[in-house]
């Protein structure tokens, strides 16, 4: 099991392992458990009647809001990790200081701005 | 061959009994702060049985899926949440020549396996055909996406000064004057890592005086049982990452290296139980302006400072 992806073949060993494991809990309790569904009982778990109507509502806009934050900075921060490992490199030294600053400029203006726009307060 | 089996008898262990040992130690901390005594009865000794009754209850419990519910995802959400745990587990290194797979871009690997996890409980959420499990799997997807960034950047700070994306790199390369140069990133991390468990007092999505139990509210048996596990071993996982990433991994006198790791992740265990009997749990906007406005620019600093120093000295 060696190079590159003699190691994933073991990652994805793993994988199948941990579907046996849950696969193997459920079949358990599916062997002990009783079973005996009544209508009352498959109702959702709410207080008072169940929900009616369509399934259209109004809804806020904030959790999008903050997925688009998200997506911006995560794209950027992704850039990072192959960065992060060769820019102490012989031969590049300042030049990616200042290239690292230049990032982190543009990350903080990002967040400036979503704080300006009064993103971030939700009242 | 035989090393790849010892290792994966190693993960099975660390993946079956720690959260165990985690969640037991959770009782009987939370009780002993509270002035109480916990679980005393299970098994004889304190207690010390408690969690494998409540898992031989599990197993027994009728499994209700709610007619209104989507069947097939809900019935495998519990699966997502808890399996990308163990597969995290391979490219962590217990000690210098216990480690299943050294993957290069091992760092990458496991921050994107752990997003995986998370979309389990927004499945969970999504498709019980409750309210409240909706608003549960909408702020732990909301969350997911302010917390990430920090757990990101403080994660890339370590592999800035380690000049490697390798977990047994990292650590081979740890001094141990980068516990202070790396501070400010090594509690960013844990903090966000906790808040992406869903950790009190990061619970707002399972905030259970308002909305139940959020995703898990229709989940009973097995199923939730699975879905209990998937945050104990969490806990575990993250405390392995805190500490090969920040605290030196195996390094360390006396004790041998396993030993020290060990050692390491149970302080941490611990102080993930003392944060939750000692915080109220954040609001949903005190939440999110904890991550933006205070964990994502102490990244930056910390990304700054290390470069600096790495350049400079």
């Amino acid at each position: 099991m060696d190079g590159y992806f003699g190691s994933y073949v073991l990652v994805a060993a793993l994988l199948a392992i941990g579907v046996a494991i849950v696969a193997g809990a459920l079949l358990a309790n599916r062997l002990l458990r009783p079973s005996r569904p009544t209508p009352d009982k498959l109702t959702s778990y709410e207080c008072g009647v169940d929900p009616v109507g369509e399934g259209w509502a109004q809804s806020q806009i904030r959790y999008y809001v903050f997925t688009y934050l998200y997506v911006v900075f995560a794209v950027d921060a992704v850039f990072l990790f192959p960065w992060a490992t060769v820019f102490d490199a012989p031969g590049y030294g300042l030049t990616t200081l200042v290239e690292m600053f230049v990032f982190l400029g543009f990350i903080a203006l990002g967040i400036l701005y979503a704080w300006r726009k009064r993103v971030l307060t939700w009242t | 061959m035989p090393d790849v089996v010892i290792s994966f008898a190693v993960i099975l262990v660390v993946f079956l009994v720690l959260p165990l040992i985690v969640g037991q130690t959770e009782h009987k901390v939370m009780a002993h702060m509270q002035s109480r005594l916990g679980p005393m009865y299970a098994g004889g000794f304190h207690g010390w049985a408690q969690l494998i009754a409540d898992g031989v209850k599990f197993a027994q419990k009728e499994d209700v899926i709610p007619a209104a519910a989507d069947r097939r995802v809900f019935m495998i959400a519990p699966g997502v949440a808890l399996v990308p745990y163990l597969v995290v587990l391979i490219v962590i290194p217990l000690d210098r020549d216990l480690v299943a797979v050294r993957l290069d871009a091992g760092l990458f690997f496991v921050l994107a396996v752990m997003g995986v996890g998370v979309l389990g409980s927004i499945m969970a959420g999504w498709a019980s055909g409750n309210k409240y499990s909706v608003l549960g799997g909408m702020r732990s997807a909301a969350q997911l996406m302010s917390y990430e960034l920090p757990l990101v950047l403080a994660a890339s700070s370590v592999a800035m000064a380690a000049g490697t994306l390798s977990l047994p790199g990292i650590v081979e390369a740890w001094q141990w004057w980068w516990l202070p140069w790396q501070a400010i990133g090594g509690v960013v991390f844990f903090l966000a890592g906790l808040a992406e468990l869903r950790r009190p007092p990061f619970d707002m999505p399972i905030a259970e005086s308002e909305i139940i139990m959020g995703p898990m509210t229709e989940y009973t048996g097995m199923r939730f049982a699975l879905f209990m596990l998937s945050e104990y071993v969490g806990i575990v996982v993250l405390s392995f990452l805190t500490t090969v990433l920040f605290l030196g991994g195996w390094h360390g006198p006396l004790l041998p290296g396993w030993l020290w790791t060990l050692v390491k992740v149970f302080v941490l265990a611990f102080v993930v139980i003392w944060l939750r009997v000692s915080f109220p749990r954040l609001r949903e906007d005190q939440l999110q302006k904890l991550a933006w406005a205070g964990l994502v620019p102490l990244a930056l600093v910390q990304l700054a400072l290390t470069g600096v120093v790495q350049v400079l000295l």
